[in-house]
Protein backbone atom coordinates (compact mmCIF):
# COMPACT_ATOMS: atom_id res chain seq x y z
CA UNK A 1 0.00 0.00 0.00
CA UNK A 2 1.68 3.46 -0.91
CA UNK A 3 0.86 6.61 0.80
CA UNK A 4 1.34 10.30 0.86
CA UNK A 5 1.38 12.33 3.51
CA UNK A 6 1.16 16.38 3.44
CA UNK A 7 2.00 18.76 6.25
CA UNK A 8 -0.73 21.25 6.16
CA UNK A 9 0.72 24.24 7.95
CA UNK A 10 -0.55 26.97 5.44
CA UNK A 11 -2.95 27.74 2.60
CA UNK A 12 -0.37 26.58 -0.02
CA UNK A 13 -0.48 22.55 1.34
CA UNK A 14 -4.01 23.31 0.74
CA UNK A 15 -3.44 23.03 -2.86
CA UNK A 16 -0.82 20.57 -2.70
CA UNK A 17 -2.54 18.68 -0.70
CA UNK A 18 -5.78 18.48 -3.20
CA UNK A 19 -3.26 18.45 -6.43
CA UNK A 20 -1.57 15.26 -4.83
CA UNK A 21 -5.39 13.82 -3.93
CA UNK A 22 -6.67 14.88 -7.74
CA UNK A 23 -3.10 12.82 -8.80
CA UNK A 24 -4.30 9.55 -6.89
CA UNK A 25 -7.66 9.44 -8.22
CA UNK A 26 -6.89 9.90 -12.06
CA UNK A 27 -3.84 7.68 -11.34
CA UNK A 28 -6.35 4.96 -10.17
CA UNK A 29 -8.61 5.48 -13.16
CA UNK A 30 -10.95 7.98 -11.63
CA UNK A 31 -12.63 10.23 -14.26
CA UNK A 32 -12.48 13.84 -14.06
CA UNK A 33 -15.74 14.87 -12.32
CA UNK A 34 -14.65 12.43 -9.35
CA UNK A 35 -11.42 13.35 -9.75
CA UNK A 36 -12.31 17.09 -8.73
CA UNK A 37 -14.60 15.94 -6.20
CA UNK A 38 -11.79 14.33 -4.09
CA UNK A 39 -9.87 17.60 -4.48
CA UNK A 40 -12.98 19.90 -3.55
CA UNK A 41 -13.61 17.86 -0.54
CA UNK A 42 -9.51 17.55 0.45
CA UNK A 43 -9.86 21.33 -0.06
CA UNK A 44 -12.37 21.78 2.23
CA UNK A 45 -10.92 19.61 5.05
CA UNK A 46 -7.40 20.88 4.69
CA UNK A 47 -8.75 24.73 5.13
CA UNK A 48 -10.88 23.36 7.86
CA UNK A 49 -7.50 22.29 9.68
CA UNK A 50 -6.25 25.82 9.16
CA UNK A 51 -8.36 27.54 10.14
CA UNK A 52 -9.68 25.80 13.13
CA UNK A 53 -6.37 24.21 14.18
CA UNK A 54 -3.64 26.30 12.49
CA UNK A 55 -1.80 22.99 11.43
CA UNK A 56 -2.30 19.22 10.99
CA UNK A 57 -1.98 16.04 8.27
CA UNK A 58 -3.30 15.26 5.26
CA UNK A 59 -2.66 11.62 4.64
CA UNK A 60 -3.64 10.00 1.39
CA UNK A 61 -3.05 5.92 0.52
CA UNK A 62 -4.61 3.27 -2.07
CA UNK A 63 -6.85 1.21 -0.12
CA UNK A 64 -8.74 -1.15 -2.95
CA UNK A 65 -9.78 -4.60 -2.71
CA UNK A 66 -10.53 -7.08 -5.11
CA UNK A 67 -13.97 -5.97 -6.05
CA UNK A 68 -13.39 -1.83 -5.40
CA UNK A 69 -10.92 0.92 -6.40
CA UNK A 70 -10.49 3.24 -2.99
CA UNK A 71 -8.61 6.06 -2.56
CA UNK A 72 -8.91 6.70 1.44
CA UNK A 73 -7.91 10.24 2.79
CA UNK A 74 -7.21 10.99 6.54
CA UNK A 75 -7.28 14.98 7.47
CA UNK A 76 -6.67 15.02 11.04
CA UNK A 77 -5.53 18.30 12.98
CA UNK A 78 -5.21 18.38 16.96
CA UNK A 79 -6.98 21.84 17.15
CA UNK A 80 -9.35 22.38 20.08
CA UNK A 81 -12.01 20.34 18.30
CA UNK A 82 -15.32 20.45 16.78
CA UNK A 83 -17.71 21.37 19.68
CA UNK A 84 -21.59 20.13 18.38
CA UNK A 85 -20.50 17.97 15.45
CA UNK A 86 -24.17 17.49 14.35
CA UNK A 87 -24.65 21.37 14.35
CA UNK A 88 -21.16 21.94 11.84
CA UNK A 89 -23.04 18.90 9.44
CA UNK A 90 -25.83 21.36 9.25
CA UNK A 91 -25.88 23.56 5.48
CA UNK A 92 -25.71 26.69 6.38
CA UNK A 93 -24.11 26.80 10.03
CA UNK A 94 -20.84 28.43 10.15
CA UNK A 95 -18.92 29.14 13.14
CA UNK A 96 -16.82 31.52 11.02
CA UNK A 97 -17.86 33.68 8.21
CA UNK A 98 -18.07 31.05 5.88
CA UNK A 99 -20.83 29.86 3.82
CA UNK A 100 -21.32 26.93 5.85
CA UNK A 101 -21.22 24.42 3.05
CA UNK A 102 -18.13 23.09 3.93
CA UNK A 103 -18.68 19.88 5.80
CA UNK A 104 -21.99 18.85 4.39
CA UNK A 105 -20.82 19.92 1.04
CA UNK A 106 -17.85 17.73 1.25
CA UNK A 107 -20.03 14.64 2.97
CA UNK A 108 -22.20 15.27 -0.77
CA UNK A 109 -18.93 14.56 -2.72
CA UNK A 110 -17.45 11.06 -1.37
CA UNK A 111 -18.54 7.79 -1.29
CA UNK A 112 -18.38 7.86 2.40
CA UNK A 113 -17.39 10.06 4.99
CA UNK A 114 -16.61 10.35 9.06
CA UNK A 115 -15.36 12.37 11.19
CA UNK A 116 -14.59 12.44 14.89
CA UNK A 117 -13.82 15.07 17.04
CA UNK A 118 -12.34 15.96 20.51
CA UNK A 119 -10.37 18.58 21.56
CA UNK A 120 -6.91 18.35 20.95
CA UNK A 121 -7.95 15.36 18.31
CA UNK A 122 -10.12 16.05 14.74
CA UNK A 123 -9.87 13.33 12.40
CA UNK A 124 -12.06 12.91 9.02
CA UNK A 125 -11.57 10.08 6.58
CA UNK A 126 -13.02 10.25 3.48
CA UNK A 127 -12.94 7.79 0.56
CA UNK A 128 -14.07 8.02 -3.33
CA UNK A 129 -14.70 4.42 -4.31
CA UNK A 130 -15.08 2.43 -7.83
CA UNK A 131 -16.28 -0.69 -8.98
CA UNK A 132 -13.34 -2.49 -10.61
CA UNK A 133 -13.99 -3.36 -14.27
CA UNK A 134 -13.08 -7.54 -14.58
CA UNK B 1 1.70 35.92 -8.02
CA UNK B 2 -0.23 38.96 -9.43
CA UNK B 3 -3.18 38.07 -12.28
CA UNK B 4 -3.40 40.44 -15.17
CA UNK B 5 -5.80 42.35 -15.57
CA UNK B 6 -6.81 43.71 -19.18
CA UNK B 7 -8.45 46.87 -20.08
CA UNK B 8 -10.90 46.21 -23.61
CA UNK B 9 -13.13 49.84 -24.38
CA UNK B 10 -15.02 49.85 -20.81
CA UNK B 11 -14.57 46.49 -19.45
CA UNK B 12 -12.13 44.64 -17.48
CA UNK B 13 -10.83 41.23 -18.77
CA UNK B 14 -9.50 38.54 -16.36
CA UNK B 15 -8.33 35.12 -16.56
CA UNK B 16 -7.45 33.14 -13.24
CA UNK B 17 -4.84 30.75 -14.67
CA UNK B 18 -3.10 29.26 -11.35
CA UNK B 19 -4.62 27.54 -8.47
CA UNK B 20 -4.71 30.62 -5.87
CA UNK B 21 -3.93 30.35 -2.55
CA UNK B 22 -6.69 31.95 -0.11
CA UNK B 23 -4.70 34.93 0.41
CA UNK B 24 -4.08 35.40 -3.29
CA UNK B 25 -7.67 35.18 -4.11
CA UNK B 26 -8.27 37.73 -1.25
CA UNK B 27 -5.74 40.11 -3.67
CA UNK B 28 -7.20 39.09 -6.64
CA UNK B 29 -10.43 40.56 -5.58
CA UNK B 30 -8.81 43.40 -4.04
CA UNK B 31 -7.15 44.39 -7.51
CA UNK B 32 -10.11 43.91 -9.81
CA UNK B 33 -11.88 46.06 -7.01
CA UNK B 34 -9.42 48.48 -6.96
CA UNK B 35 -9.10 48.14 -11.46
CA UNK B 36 -13.16 48.58 -11.96
CA UNK B 37 -12.39 52.11 -9.58
CA UNK B 38 -9.52 53.22 -11.47
CA UNK B 39 -10.47 53.01 -15.07
CA UNK B 40 -14.14 53.63 -14.31
CA UNK B 41 -14.93 50.13 -15.65
CA UNK B 42 -18.50 49.27 -16.44
CA UNK B 43 -17.93 45.23 -16.46
CA UNK B 44 -16.04 42.67 -15.61
CA UNK B 45 -15.27 39.80 -16.83
CA UNK B 46 -13.43 36.62 -15.42
CA UNK B 47 -12.27 33.91 -17.34
CA UNK B 48 -11.88 30.69 -14.87
CA UNK B 49 -11.08 28.00 -17.53
CA UNK B 50 -8.02 26.78 -15.51
CA UNK B 51 -9.48 26.89 -12.29
CA UNK B 52 -9.92 22.65 -11.74
CA UNK B 53 -11.32 23.15 -8.10
CA UNK B 54 -13.49 25.78 -7.02
CA UNK B 55 -14.25 24.61 -3.41
CA UNK B 56 -16.58 27.07 -0.97
CA UNK B 57 -14.11 29.39 -0.68
CA UNK B 58 -13.15 29.95 -4.21
CA UNK B 59 -16.97 30.24 -4.60
CA UNK B 60 -17.42 33.28 -2.00
CA UNK B 61 -14.52 34.71 -3.31
CA UNK B 62 -16.23 34.99 -6.50
CA UNK B 63 -19.55 35.73 -5.35
CA UNK B 64 -18.38 38.57 -3.24
CA UNK B 65 -16.15 39.93 -6.06
CA UNK B 66 -19.23 40.07 -8.22
CA UNK B 67 -21.49 41.52 -5.46
CA UNK B 68 -18.65 44.29 -4.43
CA UNK B 69 -18.24 44.74 -8.45
CA UNK B 70 -22.05 45.23 -8.78
CA UNK B 71 -22.02 48.24 -5.67
CA UNK B 72 -19.27 49.72 -7.38
CA UNK B 73 -21.76 49.91 -10.68
CA UNK B 74 -20.38 47.49 -12.76
CA UNK B 75 -21.62 44.11 -14.24
CA UNK B 76 -19.61 40.57 -13.56
CA UNK B 77 -20.10 37.92 -15.65
CA UNK B 78 -17.85 34.53 -15.19
CA UNK B 79 -17.00 32.26 -17.90
CA UNK B 80 -15.45 29.20 -19.01
CA UNK B 81 -16.36 27.18 -15.70
CA UNK B 82 -15.51 23.40 -16.25
CA UNK B 83 -17.82 20.56 -16.23
CA UNK B 84 -16.48 18.83 -13.71
CA UNK B 85 -16.40 22.41 -11.42
CA UNK B 86 -20.13 22.59 -12.25
CA UNK B 87 -20.74 19.61 -11.20
CA UNK B 88 -18.98 19.65 -7.70
CA UNK B 89 -20.51 23.46 -6.99
CA UNK B 90 -24.01 21.97 -7.34
CA UNK B 91 -23.77 18.99 -5.61
CA UNK B 92 -21.87 20.80 -2.51
CA UNK B 93 -25.35 23.32 -2.01
CA UNK B 94 -26.61 24.89 -5.11
CA UNK B 95 -26.20 28.34 -3.42
CA UNK B 96 -22.33 28.67 -3.98
CA UNK B 97 -22.24 30.32 -7.37
CA UNK B 98 -24.66 33.04 -8.05
CA UNK B 99 -23.05 35.03 -10.33
CA UNK B 100 -23.89 35.35 -14.16
CA UNK B 101 -21.78 32.81 -15.99
CA UNK B 102 -21.23 32.50 -19.33
CA UNK B 103 -19.74 29.28 -21.82
CA UNK B 104 -16.57 31.48 -22.88
CA UNK B 105 -14.85 34.31 -23.51
CA UNK B 106 -17.15 35.50 -26.75
CA UNK B 107 -20.50 34.87 -25.03
CA UNK B 108 -19.30 36.78 -21.79
CA UNK B 109 -17.99 39.84 -23.66
CA UNK B 110 -21.45 39.98 -25.55
CA UNK B 111 -23.09 38.95 -22.19
CA UNK B 112 -21.63 41.63 -20.15
CA UNK B 113 -21.94 44.33 -23.33
CA UNK B 114 -25.68 43.24 -23.03
CA UNK B 115 -25.78 43.82 -19.32
CA UNK B 116 -24.25 47.46 -19.55
CA UNK B 117 -26.86 48.80 -22.21
CA UNK B 118 -29.75 47.26 -20.60
CA UNK B 119 -28.24 48.96 -17.18
CA UNK B 120 -28.63 51.91 -18.73
CA UNK B 121 -32.01 51.95 -19.93
CA UNK B 122 -33.63 49.90 -16.66
CA UNK B 123 -34.85 52.78 -14.37
CA UNK B 124 -32.71 52.16 -10.83
CA UNK B 125 -36.40 51.83 -9.22
CA UNK B 126 -36.27 48.45 -11.36
CA UNK B 127 -33.06 47.68 -10.78
CA UNK B 128 -32.87 45.46 -7.85
CA UNK B 129 -30.16 43.41 -5.77
CA UNK B 130 -29.85 39.84 -6.55
CA UNK B 131 -31.19 37.35 -3.99
CA UNK B 132 -27.50 35.35 -3.54
CA UNK B 133 -26.52 38.68 -2.30
CA UNK B 134 -27.34 38.95 1.11
CA UNK B 135 -25.39 36.58 3.48
CA UNK B 136 -27.14 33.25 4.36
Amino acid sequence: MDGVQIEIRDTRDIIAARSAGRDMARDRGFGSADQTRLATAISELTRNVIQYAGNGFCTLSDRSNERDIIVHVVVEDSGPGIEDLAQAMEFGFSTSKGLGAGLPGTKRLVSSFEIESVPGHTVATIELTKRKII
Amino acid sequence: MKIPILKLKDILITSIQIDLTDEEAIEFQTDVLAKVSEIDANGVVIDITALDVVDSFMARVLNNTATMVRLLGAEVVLCGMQPSVAITLVEMGRELIGVETALNLDQAVDNINELIKSRATTSLKERRLEPWMGCR
